[in-house]
């Protein structure tokens, strides 16, 4: 049998007299997107900083590739394990250059091989290296820091890349962005990623997994939309948002996906990779109940009607 | 009328109190006896008119001070002014003396002279206030200075008799303080920042350590210098080889040493605490170990704060070194207490003038290198 990415078992941390986590097992596995969501308090950052040994664990056990992590020396384990934090914490006085390459340096690449590496990285995460490489932190916006965090955190190419929160203190628009990158990273890498977060829909439109934490145990896990459609209790019926989860679900499809194909119809036509929920915002507002679907070029490849939303197989 | 900063109007009606109110110029009949106040009103004569033209200057500020045309008027008008008033204090020595035929008579400033310097200087700082190269212009107002002493123009003041007659004590006093505060800033700089590290890293250190220090701070120099004399004393009494005594050089270097543990473990503990604490948590959660976490991150990033603190500790020692020729450890020190036990203010002020400067030197080169250090940020 094949053996998860990484295995913890039983795993419980106290601080003080307060449990964070109990007994808590979990497999994350190659490839899979997985984000702990939960609010705060829930042990979600506690169990990230686990995973790299930020925290020693009370009792229970984490094995990584099949190996178990306290036989790695920390520093050893954390260079193949990117690592994102919300305050992203670039070394204000290194170049955005120096920041990407620290973790190959701290592994004695050869320096043609980082900058090949940096520039690689940079344009992955659209900073053109031309205008950015030179700069330092303190002359880049919150995003673009972001951005830079991620590059670094993904230069040595670790096995798995953690993210504490790495979106949570950039604007709307900023964080959609770069959950686009992100996801964008994902699709093409394949790489492990576990993403913590407290944004639920963050969480839904990322995750190929979700897991729910409530006071240092598992409520739930599941694909979003196993939990949207089955919440397992309250606690998560609450959490997903009662009113909304009917509307988070048709944020998880695309339109395209849903469609009538070779149907025209007349009208201000919407995007296929639109979601249906956004379709939904459009019928109600246009007080239609049929929109032209278009590709990406413009042209016209189908309808969706106002029916096709709640019907078709879930 | 164009906003005038107050600070500079408050400055020019203050220096022109002081030129109405104060003594320009003390004339004692000899070393020992104190002198007599003259007025700047009753030194005007002749060629010395002009010295109105640069203080008319000034008294139209609230009209200059809004352009910069005006403002460059002005720093002109406060430089010639300081310039101007030496030049006439001067002239004056020489003639006074000359009527003096014993060649006893003292010519001194007058408390008014250095109210009015330390005004001028002021506007003049004022006036540089956010211009570029504010050092350069500064130094280059001090030109005219040299060219007084290096032309013998200030030679019969008394202060100038003073000098030479110590030239020699002077040479040796510089040498002394400048070992002084050498060899003690050095060990504080080194423990300093060692118990500053100490008081980052353990944190239940912090409160014990600084109190400590805070309390040792306090203690009056004078205080602590007869307190380490017993101890030294005993010392050099069982280890004679040593060349410790309870007083001279070593309780002083152990003094000013002490005394320069504080700032230096404070600013090199809040050069470590200022760092952002993400970049630590980045740093660890990267794979960086204590150690390149240290040398890589901690330490550059800590440098410019400290390096102020090495600032303060050195100018502050340079201070408090006078105190120390009260047990013997020489420096200006010796020379200022010489000229007060004899009465002598000119003595005094040769103690004082060169420490003042020294401490304004280092300041001056700390200032230099910290700017140079936030070139690249």
């Amino acid at each position: 049998m094949t053996r998860a990415m990484i295995e913890v078992r039983s795993l419980s941390k106290a601080f003080g007299a307060s449990p964070v986590l109990q007994a808590l097992s979990l497999d994350i596995h190659a490839g899979e997107l997985l984000v702990l969501v939960g609010s705060s308090g829930s042990g979600k950052s506690t169990l990230l900083r686990l995973l790299n040994r930020l925290l020693e664990p009370d009792s229970g056990t984490i094995h990584l590739q099949g190996e178990d992590i306290r036989l790695c020396a920390p520093e050893l384990l954390r260079r193949r394990l990117g690592y994102v934090i919300q305050s992203v914490g670039l070394f204000p006085h290194w170049t955005v250059a120096e920041n990407i390459g620290a973790v190959p340096q701290l592994l004695g690449w050869p320096k043609a091989r980082i900058r090949a590496r940096v520039d690689a990285l940079l344009a992955l995460l659209q900073l053109p290296a031309a205008a950015y490489a030179q700069r330092y932190p303190h002359e880049l916006s919150g995003g673009q820091q972001q951005r830079v965090g991620v590059a670094r955190a993904l230069a040595a190419d670790p096995d798995v890349l953690l993210m504490d929160e790495p979106f949570a203190a950039l604007d709307p628009l900023t964080r959609s962005s770069l959950q686009q990158a992100l996801w964008e990273i994902h699709a093409r890498s394949g790489k492990t990623i576990v993403l913590v977060t407290h944004d639920i829909d963050e969480a839904l439109r990322l995750g190929t997994r979700l897991v729910l934490l409530d006071q240092g145990r598992i409520v739930q896990q599941g694909t979003p939309q196993a939990i949207l459609r089955a919440p397992a209790n309250d606690w998560v019926r609450e959490f997903v948002g009662q009113g909304e989860a009917g509307l988070r679900l048709l944020g998880l499809q695309a339109v395209g996906e849903r469609m009538r194909a070779n149907e025209r119809v007349a009208g201000e036509p919407i995007a296929s990779h639109c979601s249906l929920r956004e379709a939904l915002s459009l019928f109600v507002s246009r007080q239609v109940d049929c929109l032209p679907v278009a590709n990406e070029s413009g042209q016209l490849i189908g309808s969706l009607h106002f029916s096709d939303l709640i019907g078709g197989d879930r | 009328m164009p906003r005038t900063s107050p600070v500079i109007l408050f400055l020019i009606s203050a220096a022109w109190l002081a030129a109405l109110g104060l003594p320009l110029l003390s004339i004692a009949p000899n070393r020992l006896l104190s002198g007599q106040g003259v007025s700047l009103a009753a030194l005007l004569h002749g060629w010395r008119y002009a010295l109105l033209v640069p203080a008319l200057v000034l008294l139209a500020a609230p009209w200059l001070a809004a352009c910069a045309p005006g403002r460059g008027l002005l720093l002109l008008g406060s430089a010639m002014l300081s310039f101007a008033l030496l030049a006439l204090c001067g002239e004056e020595a020489q003639w006074q003396s000359a009527q003096d035929g014993e060649g006893l008579l003292r010519v001194s400033f007058g408390g008014g002279f250095w109210l009015l310097q330390l005004l001028l200087w002021l506007l003049l700082a004022e006036l540089l206030r956010g211009m570029r190269l504010r050092m350069l212009w500064l130094s280059a107002a001090l030109a005219p200075l040299l060219w007084l002493l290096e032309r013998g123009r200030l030679d019969a003041l008394s202060l100038a008799q003073e000098y030479r007659n110590h030239q020699d004590s002077l040479a040796l006093a510089l040498g002394q303080h400048l070992a002084l505060v050498v060899y003690s800033v050095l060990p504080a700089i080194l423990f300093g920042s060692l118990l500053g590290l100490v008081a980052y890293r353990y944190p239940v250190w912090r409160k014990p350590l600084f109190s400590f220090l805070g309390v040792l701070q306090t203690i009056p120099s004078i205080a602590l210098f007869a307190l380490l004399i017993a101890p030294l004393a005993w010392l050099g009494a069982h280890w004679p080889q040593s060349g410790i005594a309870g007083v001279g050089r070593v309780p002083a270097l152990v003094a000013l040493t002490l005394y320069g543990l504080l700032p230096m473990a404070r600013s090199s503990f809040a050069a470590l605490t200022q760092i952002a604490p993400e970049v630590l948590e980045a740093g660890r959660g990267i794979g960086m170990s204590a150690a390149q976490l240290f040398f890589r991150a901690e330490l550059p990033l800590a440098l410019p704060v400290w390096l102020s603190g090495v600032r303060v500790t050195a100018v502050q020692t340079v201070g408090l070194g006078a105190v120390a020729a009260l047990i013997g450890a020489g420096g200006f020190g010796s020379i200022m207490f010489q000229g007060l036990s004899s009465s002598a203010l000119d003595l005094v002020l040769l103690g004082v003038i060169p420490l003042v400067l020294l401490a304004l030197l280092l300041d001056v080169l700390f200032r230099l290198a910290l700017s140079l250090l936030k070139v690249e940020p």
